[in-house]
């Protein structure tokens, strides 16, 4: 058994009234893939949201119980913009900036401070190529972003994300708004990323959580009604719930 | 039926159709007059001298060409800042709260106040304690007509940027300012350009606020501390003076003015679009 790369210990969260998240108790392992499946609204984005506090954004949203990386609470004392640079996001829909393929790149690690064009140079080839997007694009760095296809657009997604060096990434659905081809591609790609990174992914395709990842939590209604290693949890499901969504019967 | 339906098809188009043409042509015969009588007394002359004494004939503008360069030049210095980024502050601070609605309120009214009455203001705020008509006081009036408008401008062109991309410069730990002046505004840089030429075309062609804050010269200004000439009061003084040749001149001041806006216009869009395409 791995130390963990979080742990989320007793976590509820409120937006407003709404009881989004009740008592999560979650261990997220390095060098692993987690994927979260659950129906529609039971909280599953939310939590990965609170992993690197994007859930902060949100008003009238309020967190009791603790989130530890690498046993440090994110929700204590820590620097809000260091804490994203470690724990970087990829969003369901792809939204590189309204700049060069170039630029989106060099974006995040040019802010963290680095002005060397030859390292910058560097981060923006490696970061691409990890991402299968390099071929495609090296010839159009200069073009702007939103004129790629969608699925290169969230590889630039992914790509922008890895450039400023984070040690976990989190991906809200980032396929589903992709073609078959395009999802076959950043699925493969997560699966090689899970070398140097710990991955959470939400997803509502149940194949692809059974296809990629390494353990699997699923949700209902805010709660985790079970976590298990993925083999497990698809083959044998020990909650009933569990079973009925994973067969597709609701959900 | 289907041949009701096919007349009604028509007639659908060809009213929206009227409707353009009744709008372009005030515009095409204004422009088309002014150019007319504007051309007359247009030269080198026109552009390059100062005007002659009553009674001699020739002589120029110079002086107010430049004029009103530095006017809303200066105008757009002082007013063009604080009208984006008060736009920023009502965009992304001041929402919902009870500050922002009361700067957006203000800022509607001030847009409705008439300019006359935006000259006597700033008569009584820089003219008075400066004891001298200056391009400085001139140039206020025009910035305090710019900045309300540019801040309603900028706020919508600001709330049309995606919220998503904001996440993105987020989620990869920017601290926020550095979103807003990196992303936000460079996202809604097409809208914000336009509202600015928009606000500097109308600032260019006021008369009223300039009529005691800038005043008049007939020479040369001496320095930003003091009356300066401006085209559109030039514009106004020769128009209703007695005498044929000012007439002539005064529609001839008219066209450079319509040329210069239209101008920096062209200039400032095509330098804005060069770097990359408009997202859209």
């Amino acid at each position: 058994m791995p130390s963990n790369k979080i742990s989320v210990t007793d976590l509820n969260l409120y937006y407003g009234h709404l009881h989004a998240l009740k008592s999560i108790n979650l261990s997220i392992h390095p060098q692993e893939i987690t994927a979260f499946i659950g129906p529609s609204g039971c909280g599953k984005s939310t939590i990965l949201k609170t992993l690197n506090r994007m859930n902060d954004l949100v008003e009238g949203c309020k967190i009791t119980g603790k989130v530890l990386l690498d046993s440090e609470d994110i929700y204590g004392n820590v620097d809000l913009n260091l804490l994203r640079k470690r724990v970087g996001m990829v969003f369901q829909k792809p939204n590189p900036f309204p700049k060069s393929v170039y630029d989106n790149v060099a974006y995040g690690p040019r802010l963290h401070g680095i002005k060397s064009k030859a390292v910058l140079d560097d981060i923006v080839e490696k970061a691409l190529k990890d991402t299968v997007i390099w071929d495609e694009v090296k010839d159009r760095l200069r073009d702007n972003a939103l004129g790629l296809s969608g699925g290169q657009q969230q590889r630039l997604c992914i790509a922008r994300a890895l450039a400023v060096q984070p040690e976990v990434l989190l991906m809200d659905e980032p396929t589903s708004a992709l073609d078959p081809t395009s999802t076959a591609k950043i699925e493969e790609l997560v699966t090689v990323l899970k070398a140097d990174y710990t991955i959470v992914i939400v997803t509502h395709n149940m194949q692809q959580a059974a296809r990629i990842s390494d353990q699997t939590a699923c949700f209902l209604m805010g709660e985790i009604i079970e976590c298990n290693c993925t083999n497990q949890l698809f083959s044998d499901p020990k909650d009933r719930r569990t079973e009925d969504y994973i067969t597709g019967r609701f959900g | 039926m289907s041949c009701r339906r096919k007349f009604i098809d028509k007639v659908m188009i060809f009213v929206p159709w009227l409707c353009v043409v009744v709008t372009v042509i005030p515009l095409i015969s204004i422009l088309g007059y002014l150019i007319y009588k504007g051309s007359q007394t247009l030269n080198v002359a026109f552009i390059t001298q100062l005007p002659k004494p009553v009674g001699e004939s020739g002589g120029g503008m110079a002086n107010s060409i430049m004029g009103t360069g530095i006017v809303v030049g200066l105008a757009g210095i002082f007013g063009i800042p604080i009208g984006v980024l008060a736009g920023v502050y009502l965009a992304e601070f001041g929402k919902h709260t009870k500050l922002g609605w009361i700067v957006r309120f203000l800022a509607d009214v001030l847009q409705g106040v008439p300019s006359i009455v935006i000259g006597i203001v700033a008569y009584t705020v820089v003219v008075v304690p400066m004891g001298n008509f200056s391009a400085y006081a001139g140039a206020v009036a025009l910035a305090m007509m710019l900045i309300p408008f540019l801040t309603r401008t900028t706020e919508e062109a600001i709330l049309t940027v995606p919220e998503d991309i904001k996440e993105a410069g987020l989620a990869l730990g920017q601290p926020y300012w550095r979103i807003i002046l990196g992303i936000v505004l460079r996202s809604a840089r097409g809208p914000i350009l336009t509202g600015i030429m928009l606000a500097i075309a109308r600032i260019a062609g006021e008369t009223a606020p300039l009529l005691f804050t800038a005043l008049n010269n007939r020479f040369w200004h001496r320095g930003l501390n003091g009356p300066i000439s401006t085209l559109t009061v030039q514009i106004y003084s020769y128009a209703i003076a007695p005498f044929n040749d000012w007439n002539a001149q005064a529609w001839s001041g008219a066209l450079v003015l319509i040329l210069l806006v239209t101008l920096l216009n062209i200039l400032v869009r095509t330098v804005a679009r060069s770097r990359y395409i408009e997202r859209s």
